[in-house]
C-alpha cells in the first residue's frame, strides 16, 4: 500500500487521481441556499401575509422545498460527467 | 371492528411481501453481508427512493411530530426545515462514502472510518455510538405501533410481540431486500391517506384559516409562554439549531448509511437527493395534522393517569374518517413502523458483525460467517427492542432516542469530516468523540421538563442561562456538545501533531471518493495494520 503523508490532506501528490475526475466545481456553492435559507427564522416568522389560510411561517417553509430542488437539480445538471 | 380487519389484513399483505422478497432479484448466494445486508448494492432510482424515504421518514415520525405541533405548535415544526437542508449536505459528502465503499466494500461508517485513520479504537467507537444511538430508535418504531392499537381500543402488549416476531423473520431471511419491497407498499398507503386527510378533513374543520386560528385561539389559552403557531423570541435558535443538528445527524446513522450503500451508482444518490424531498412534503403535511386535532378538539387518551399525546393522530383519523379508511390508515403506521424497524436492526446488526466481532472475536471470519452473525445479531436486536418496551417505561425510550440523536452527532468528526479532510489525529478523534459525549449527556441530564414534571432529560431544547448568559434562549444540546468535540478534536489534533505522536496509516487513495459504480474495485482489501 501507498504510505500516505498523515500531515498532507487530499489531493495527495504521490496518486494521480483517477482520470482527471474532480468533484469541485463552483456550482456547488448553490447548494449553500437551501442549507442557510431554511434556518434563517427571522425571514418567515410571521403570520401575514396568508396564501390559501396558511400563515406565511408554514408555506413559506413549504416553499423551500422545491427551491431545495431546483438548486440540487441544477447543480447535478452543471457538473455531470459528459459522455 | 371493521378498522381492525382492514388493519389486520394489510398487515398480513406485507408480512407474505417480507417472506417473498428473499426471492426478489434474486442473488447467486444469500450468504454475504453484500447480498443480505445491503441488498447486492445493486437498487435503482426507483428503489432507493422508497428504501430510504421509507427508511428515515418513519412511524414514529408520522406520530411524534405531529404530536409535537399538538403540543407546541410552530416549534414542532422544525422537521420540515430539517428534512430540506439534509439533502444537500448528503450530495456533496455522504456521496464520497457512497464511493470509497464501493471501492474498498464498506458496509458501515465505521468500516470507513478504521480504514481513513487507521484505528480499530475510533472505529469501535463509532460503531457502539450507532448501535446505542439505533436501540432506542427500533424501540420507538413500537410506540407508533402502540399508539395506533390503543386508539382501535387493543391494549396488552402481545400484539406487539406478535408484529415483531414476523418481522425478526422475514428480515432473517430477506435481509434487506424485505423492506425495500414493503417501503412500496408502506409508501402507497401513506400518501394515499394523507392526500385524503389534506383534502378531507379542512373541509370538516372550516378551512385552513379556521384552524390555524382556531389552534392559536387555543394555544393562547395555555399557561406557556412559547408555544403558539408562531416562534416567539426564546425558541428561534433552538428550531434553527435543531433543524440543522438533526440533518447532520440523520445521514450518520447507521441504518441511513444502509439505505446510501445499497444504491448502484452515485446517479442514483445524486438524484434521490433531488427527489426525496417530495417526503418533506407529506411531512410537513403529517405536522399539521397535529393543529387540526387541536381544532377539532381531540383528547389524547389516557392510560395510567397520563395523556399519551401520541395518540392524537390515530384519534383524528378515527373521528374523521370511516372506519374502513381509519384502517387503512393506521395500517400506513403500522407498516411504517416496519420497515425503519427492519433496516435498523440490520444496520445494528452490520455494525455489530464487522466491527466488533471481525475486529475483535473472530478476525478469519468468511463472508458466510459474517451474513450468519448479521442474521442472528438482527434478531437479538429486535428482542432487545420489544424487551425495552415491555419492561421499561416508553417514556425512558423517548429519553434514550433524545440521547440517540446527541450521540450519532458526536460521530461528525470522524465521518463526515473524514470525508473531505484527513487533517484530524486519531487520538484527538477519540477525545473530541468522549468529550462530546460526556458534554452531551451533561446538558440533557441538566434540562428539565416542567410540563412533564421531570428534573432530568425533559428536552433537546438547553436553556443557555445555564451557562451563565443573561437569556432566555435555548439551544439544540446536540450542537453544543458538537462544539465541544470539534474544539476538543482541533486542539488534539494541534497538539498531537506537535508532539509528533503516531498516526494511523490513511488506507483509501484521493481517488477513491470519486469512484463510480464500473470502477475497479480493491478485492479483499488489507486493512492498514495498527496498534
Amino acid at each position: 500500500m501507498a504510505s500516505t503523508d498523515p500531515a498532507a490532506a487530499e489531493p495527495a501528490a504521490n496518486e494521480p487521481p483517477a482520470r482527471g475526475r474532480s468533484d469541485r466545481s463552483p456550482w456547488n456553492w448553490l447548494l449553500v441556499v437551501p442549507v442557510v435559507v431554511p434556518l434563517l427564522t427571522f425571514l418567515f416568522n410571521d403570520d401575514e401575509p396568508r396564501l390559501a389560510g396558511f400563515p406565511a411561517f408554514y408555506w413559506l417553509q413549504f416553499a423551500f422545498i422545491p427551491l431545495g430542488v431546483a438548486c440540487t437539480l441544477l447543480v447535478h445538471r452543471m457538473t455531470r460527467k459528459r459522455g | 371492528m371493521t378498522e381492525m380487519i382492514v388493519f389486520g389484513a394489510l398487515f398480513l399483505l406485507v408480512s407474505g411481501m417480507g417472506f417473498v422478497a428473499a426471492r426478489w432479484r434474486r442473488p447467486d448466494t444469500m450468504h454475504s453481508l453484500d447480498e443480505w445486508g445491503l441488498g447486492g448494492r445493486s437498487f435503482g432510482s426507483w428503489i432507493t427512493w422508497f428504501l430510504i424515504g421509507g427508511d428515515l421518514y418513519t412511524a414514529y415520525t408520522f406520530v411524534a411530530v405531529p404530536a409535537l405541533v399538538f403540543g407546541t405548535g410552530a416549534a414542532g415544526f422544525y422537521a420540515v426545515p430539517y428534512t430540506i437542508v439534509v439533502y444537500p449536505l448528503v450530495f456533496l459528502v455522504l456521496i464520497r462514502l457512497w464511493s470509497v465503499s464501493h471501492v474498498h466494500g464498506f458496509v458501515t461508517p465505521a468500516d470507513f472510518v478504521r480504514a481513513r485513520f487507521g484505528s480499530p479504537t475510533l472505529a469501535l467507537a463509532v460503531a457502539v455510538t450507532g448501535i446505542v444511538a439505533t436501540m432506542p430508535y427500533i424501540a420507538l418504531q413500537l410506540v407508533g405501533i402502540e399508539a395506533v392499537l390503543k386508539t382501535m381500543g387493543v391494549n396488552g402488549h402481545w400484539p406487539i410481540v406478535i408484529a415483531f416476531a414476523i418481522l425478526a423473520a422475514y428480515t432473517y431471511q430477506s435481509g434487506l431486500r424485505a423492506p425495500a419491497l414493503i417501503a412500496f407498499v408502506k409508501d402507497v398507503l401513506i400518501y394515499l391517506v394523507i392526500i385524503v386527510a389534506v383534502l378531507y378533513i379542512p373541509t370538516r374543520l372550516g378551512g385552513w384559516g379556521d384552524i390555524f386560528d382556531s389552534a392559536q385561539a387555543q394555544f393562547a389559552k395555555t399557561p406557556n409562554p412559547s408555544d403558539g403557531i408562531l416562534l416567539d423570541g426564546t425558541n428561534q435558535l433552538n428550531y434553527a439549531m435543531l433543524a440543522l443538528g438533526s440533518a447532520l445527524a440523520l445521514f450518520l446513522y447507521p441504518h441511513s448509511v444502509t439505505g446510501v450503500l445499497a444504491s448502484k451508482n452515485r446517479d442514483v444518490i445524486k438524484r434521490n437527493m433531488a427527489a426525496l424531498p417530495a417526503y418533506s412534503f407529506v411531512l410537513g403535511l403529517i405536522a399539521l395534522l397535529g393543529l387540526m386535532a387541536i381544532s377539532a378538539g381531540v383528547k389524547p387518551v389516557v392510560t395510567d393517569g397520563k395523556p399519551d399525546t401520541n395518540t392524537v393522530v390515530p384519534l383524528l383519523f378515527d373521528r374523521m374518517f370511516p372506519d374502513w379508511f381509519a384502517g387503512v390508515a393506521y395500517a400506513a403506521v403500522g407498516i411504517g413502523a416496519l420497515v425503519p424497524a427492519a433496516i435498523m436492526s440490520i444496520a445494528a446488526a452490520n455494525l455489530f458483525t464487522r466491527n466488533i466481532y471481525k475486529e475483535y472475536i473472530r478476525r478469519d471470519a468468511t463472508e458466510k460467517q459474517e451474513a450468519t452473525v448479521s442474521k442472528l445479531v438482527s434478531l437479538v436486536v429486535k428482542v432487545g427492542a420489544v424487551a425495552c418496551i415491555l419492561l421499561l417505561d416508553p417514556e425512558f425510550s423517548i429519553d434514550l432516542q433524545l440521547i440517540g440523536g446527541v450521540i450519532i452527532l458526536q460521530t461528525l468528526p470522524s465521518v463526515a469530516l473524514g470525508l473531505v479532510t484527513r487533517w484530524f489525529h486519531r487520538g484527538a478523534l477519540v477525545a473530541g468523540w468522549a468529550a462530546g459525549l460526556a458534554a452531551g449527556l451533561w446538558l440533557l441530564y441538566e434540562t428539565p421538563n416542567t410540563a412533564k414534571g421531570k428534573a432530568h432529560f425533559g428536552s433537546s431544547a438547553f436553556r443557555l442561562s445555564d451557562l451563565g448568559l443573561d437569556t432566555k434562549m435555548t439551544v439544540y444540546a446536540g450542537m453544543l456538545a458538537l462544539a465541544v468535540n470539534l474544539a476538543v478534536a482541533v486542539v488534539g489534533t494541534v497538539v498531537c501533531k506537535a508532539a509528533k505522536l503516531a498516526d494511523g496509516e490513511d488506507a483509501t487513495r484521493p481517488g477513491d471518493y470519486l469512484a463510480d459504480e464500473n470502477d475497479p474495485k480493491v478485492k479483499d482489501l488489507e486493512l492498514a495494520s495498527s496498534t
